[in-house]
């Protein structure tokens, strides 16, 4: 083979690298290095102008190699590779130097300290593309069938939008009704809509679209496969209630004489019954027995809904059924949790009766909720004539989740409203910062501002029923320092709401590594980029939406289900995708199956075949995130385009005394 | 009758195996002396190093070099032998890895030095007597080999043309090298005269997905006979070490040591063990990992036992930010 001819451009980035990097020097400097043909220095290399230089050097110069020096590779290495390959070239033997993030950005006051890094960083690039090899994307039929995990106002969304598209849509939910945290509420905020009037229909539009199989009361128990091409087993949990035949009458429940306290629909203040419907506008409709608490499971006898069931619906025996689909992409809608509030025992939930979390208020205020309607003590009888809200209980706090849960502020807000609408009581908003800043929640706030809610501005240290004077006698104490004025405040009162914030699902990281998502050190689900790729993730074909992926709103969380659904129908109508060539492969002669690799795959990619006792990868799983290359204490896993040779080759570049005139003197030792 | 082929065999810093080893190839060992002209071999039969040196340049034709570089003496016959030799083999861990000899790269001379001569409690030395590389008596000046700060492997102080990695070598790995050089058969220069896969693939135990919840000393339990020793929580080096030894430790229970040295292509050969057994422990939190790490005593020694000194790191850094390399006499 004839020698690489590399060639090498560094990029000012307008003012962005020039101004703390010497950018010509570096350039003159590259031409020293080993195999390096031309090296130019460019202002803005990503311009139509840069990316032209290249073109016309790769045919008037004979360039094999590439090399850019500029931005990370998240922003520009495929518009470069493009480049290259526009050209004739292979786009892989391109490599990209970042002397932006890694050098001017870090280092803006040390000019020469950011040059000799940003040299630094060219030579490991160029010692490093010499070892390039051409790599070819591989190309996958996609399957149109989507699943959808999860049936939130996200999961509703993304189902309806690919179903309307014409497309399958399988959506799993694990309760027995869909609709998520959002059936929960009376109103929304900021315009006070009806929570059900909106959502009802969609929920509905789900349980009776042609193009839309729902699979409630069920969860997926496996997944495998790629992109394009996923199998999926879900358990479909028994229900006992046979679909085919139930009308959803309700004669079943009314009868069953077992009360069960329902502390997920009806957060822990309604009961249901042991054979239930969550909520009346529940798709679908049918009831679910619960077997914990059924009598018949308990002591055989009982069966009082098969005696009243007029359609002989009552299935005692029967029991969970495993399905496997077949789908192309994924879409995880699984929603939050709130945070509970007995972790902050200062504050008094579960020991101070008339102390709320937000969910429990959303169903005291909610027409269809145990009280129907009545904001009234936990008595159930007597109406408050002070009530305190407190923001961010379990948010913004390091002992808790540093995180803010985004809509807190609004539903405190939202809550303050409706308690003085209901009951005419003194409100006071316990506030550390008011942050209403979606579209409309400014003005929200106002209005509230003059409905005359009281705000006070400090973090509440304490609620308490020990009573310092007459008027404290009999009320809980809220106590904070009002850091607006500078004092400590003792506010009594009759209920406290504690507005709770929203906490990733408990089950998410095994719910994650299931699909192959990882979370982030707040939990939630990590998107592929935060800002350009919020809803895909670094698993191909498998997006998220709504609460899952952070705390956010029910405006947000719709966008991000069409979102999602948006980049699956494109993935659909292309009909294939193109897969990153960069992947690791196991030499199998050399494999010696010790199986240190096997349980390593974050995606499940590696399989060991038995009879040969080699463990191999499969190529459409592997995301060559290299865990597998690193682990394998033979040494024989290889990651394209991440080679031991690159590897090594790219150390010893970075390792060149830039400060020497002759870097090279140094490579001879 | 045509010229025997010559053979030196020489014994560095090491323990000896390395010559047992030799010895072990029983009958064999004839066909050796059948073939081969043995011209230096201390250990066994009495040759000066003066007759080394009244030999031409590269008139032996193999030299079999035992044992580590540890001070003068070694690295002036490592010297002499290569100048003298056309084929030198680094027989054994010791020459080819630094093996344990090279465990003393952890500390320094002043600090084994004050250790052994001073301060080891079985020691009584009040006038604090060092080795010292010189003394006059009055019958002459005394001189012993002066003691490195660093081991070295053969090939960091002269060009080696093979390997012959074990502690020792088993027979068949040094059968299989003597036929290959007698056949003139031998692969290119600077191989390791050996397989390319690790123990695992000659180790008869079944491996399943490997998940550690603690490691346990080998007097700590009776492993079960047939599952691979390293899910049962015993250290084995198996995963990341060169196999030819035919497995024979794991075959009795025993966790591999690894003194067959790094697989064909790895740089240093504890990085890759170390990383081959952090990814088999089965923790979920920071806590975890270091709960059933500190059910491995000495890792380090664990990891490096036959190949600290040609790590990528070598040596403990010294003191006063001294370079790694420094070995060299006194
Ligand atoms: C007290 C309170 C009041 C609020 N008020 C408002 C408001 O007025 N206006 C507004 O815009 N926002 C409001 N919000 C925020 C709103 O609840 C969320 O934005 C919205 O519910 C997020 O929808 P989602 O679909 O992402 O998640 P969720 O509503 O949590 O739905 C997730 C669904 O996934 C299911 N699921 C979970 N895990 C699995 C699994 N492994 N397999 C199958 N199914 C699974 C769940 O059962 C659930 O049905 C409020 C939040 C709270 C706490």
């Amino acid at each position: 083979m004839s020698e690489p001819r590399v060639g090498v451009y560094v990029c000012h980035c307008g003012h962005n690298i020039a101004s703390a990097v010497d950018v010509e020097h570096v350039a003159e400097w590259a031409y020293k290095l080993p195999f390096v043909t031309i090296a130019r220095d460019n202002k803005f290399m990503c311009a139509s102008t840069g990316q032209e230089q290249i073109e016309q050097d790769v045919k008037e110069h004979d360039l094999t190699h590439v090399v850019v020096a500029s931005c990370s590779p998240h922003m520009h290495e495929k518009t470069f590779r493009n480049a290259c390959a526009r050209c004739g070239m292979n786009p892989y033997l391109f490599e990209m130097a970042n002397i932006r993030e890694h050098a001017s950005w870090v280092h803006p006051n040390d000019r020469d300290g950011a040059t000799n890094k940003a040299k630094a960083l060219v030579s490991a690039a160029v010692h490093r593309v010499i070892h390039h090899q051409p790599l070819e994307p591989m190309q996958v039929n996609i399957r149109p069938e989507t699943l959808v995990v999860g049936g939130g106002i996200a999961g509703i969304q993304a189902a309806l939008e690919i179903a309307d598209a014409g497309h399958h849509v399988y959506m799993v939910e694990r309760e027995p009704s869909i609709g998520g945290h959002m059936a929960m509420f009376d109103k929304t905020f900021p315009t006070l809509d009806c929570s059900a009037c909106i959502l009802t229909p969609k929920m509905f539009d789900v349980g009776s679209h042609p193009h839309i199989t729902l699979l409630t009361y069920s969860e997926v128990e496996q997944v495998d496969g790629y992109v394009g091409n996923f199998s999926v087993r879900v358990r479909k949990k028994a229900r006992r209630v046979d679909e085919d035949l139930c009308t959803g009458c309700g004669s079943c429940w009314e009868k069953c004489p077992i009360k069960v306290l329902d502390t997920v629909f009806e957060a822990g203040l309604g009961y249901r019954k042991a054979i239930y419907r969550p909520f009346p506008q529940a798709v679908p409709k049918y009831p679910v027995i619960d077997t914990e608490n059924c009598t018949y499971y308990k002591t055989g006898k009982c069966r009082m809904c098969e005696k009243v069931c007029q359609t002989n619906a009552i299935r005692f025996d029967a029991e969970d059924e495993i399905l496997n689909i077949e789908v192309g992409n994924i879409v995880l809608a699984t929603g939050y949790k709130l945070f509970d509030c007995r972790r902050i025992p200062q504050y008094g939930y579960g020991r101070l009766e008339n102390v709320f979390t937000s969910l429990e208020f959303e169903r005291l205020t909610n027409a269809a909720g145990p009280t129907d309607g009545k904001v009234v003590l936990r008595d159930g009888e007597t109406v408050p004539e002070t009530v305190a809200i407190i923001h961010c209980v379990g948010s913004r706090d390091k002992h808790y989740n540093s995180h803010c849960s985004a809509i807190c502020c609004m539903s405190s807000l939202k809550f303050a409203h409706l308690v003085k609408e209901k009951t005419g009581a003194k409100v006071y908003n316990f506030y550390i910062d008011m942050r209403p800043i979606s579209k409309g929640y400014e003005e929200f706030y106002h209005r509230l501002l003059h409905e005359g809610t009281t705000f006070i501005r400090g973090k509440v240290s304490e609620i308490t029923d020990a009573a310092h004077s007459p008027e404290e006698e009999g009320k809980l104490v809220v106590i904070c320092e009002d850091t607006l004025v500078g004092k400590q405040r003792r506010v009594p009162v009759d209920m406290v709401l504690l507005a709770a914030g929203l906490e990733p699902r408990a089950d998410s990281s095994e719910v994650g590594h299931l699909f192959g998502v990882s979370c982030g050190d707040t939990g939630f689900f990590i998107e592929r980029h935060p800002k350009l790729d919020p809803v895909a993730t670094m698993t191909e074909g498998v997006f998220i939406a709504g609460a899952c992926q952070g705390a956010k709103d029910i405006p947000d969380s719709v966008a991000q289900g069409a979102a999602a659904a948006a980049r699956i129908l494109s993935t659909i109508s292309k009909g294939q995708v193109i897969l990153e060539p960069i992947r690791a492969s196991i030499d199998e002669s050399r494999c010696s199956g010790c199986r240190i690799c096997n349980n390593m795959c974050p995606y499940n990619a590696i399989d060991f075949v038995e009879d040969l006792a080699v463990s191999r990868v499969n190529p459409a799983l592997c995301k060559g995130c290299g865990t597998c290359v690193a682990a394998c204490p033979s040494q024989i896993i290889t990651g394209a385009h991440f080679t031991f040779d690159q590897l090594m080759a790219e150390i010893d570049g970075i390792m060149v005394d830039v400060t020497a005139d002759d870097p090279f003197a140094v490579e001879a030792v | 009758m045509t010229q025997k082929p010559k053979l030196a065999l020489y014994w560095a810093s090491s323990c000896g195996g390395c010559e047992i080893a030799v010895l072990g190839l029983h009958e064999k060992i004839l066909d050796v002396a059948a073939a081969f002209d043995i011209v230096f071999w201390p250990c066994v039969m009495d040759f000066k190093y003066a007759d080394v040196e009244a030999m031409e340049d590269g008139e032996i034709d193999v030299c079999f070099f035992n044992g580590a570089i540890r001070n003068d003496e070694n690295a002036h016959l490592a010297h002499l032998l290569r100048r003298k030799s056309k084929v030198l083999v680094a027989f054994g861990a010791c020459a080819f890895g630094g093996s344990m000899p090279g465990l003393a790269n952890f500390y320094d001379r002043d600090t084994m030095f004050n250790w052994i001569y001073m301060d080891s409690p079985t020691t009584i030395n009040p006038d604090k007597v060092l080795p010292q590389k010189r003394y006059d008596t009055p019958e002459g000046e005394l001189v012993l080999p002066g003691f490195w700060n660093t081991v070295k492997t053969l090939a960091q102080v002269v060009p080696v043309d093979y390997f012959l990695p074990g502690c020792p070598p088993e027979a068949q790995s040094i059968e299989a090298a003597v036929t290959a050089i007698v056949a003139g058969e031998l692969p290119p220069p600077g191989s390791v005269i050996g397989s390319d896969v690790t123990v695992c693939d000659e180790c008869k135990r079944t491996k399943t997905e490997k998940k550690i919840k603690r490691f346990y000393r080998p007097q700590e339990i009776i492993p079960d006979p047939d599952i691979c020793l390293l899910e049962q929580g015993l250290f084995c080096a198996g995963i990341g070490t060169r196999s030819g030894c035919g497995a024979k430790c794991p075959a009795v229970g025993m966790g591999c040591r690894g003194c067959y040295g790094p697989n064909e292509g790895v740089l240093d050969h504890g990085a890759k063990i170390l990383t081959g057994i952090a990814s088999a422990i089965d923790a979920e939190t920071a806590e975890e990992v270091e709960i059933i790490l500190d059910t491995l005593p000495d890792p380090a020694g664990y990891f490096y036992r036959f190949h600290l000194p040609d790590s990528l790191l070598r040596r403990k850094a010294r003191k006063n930010g001294k370079k790694q390399m420094d070995g060299g006499p006194q």
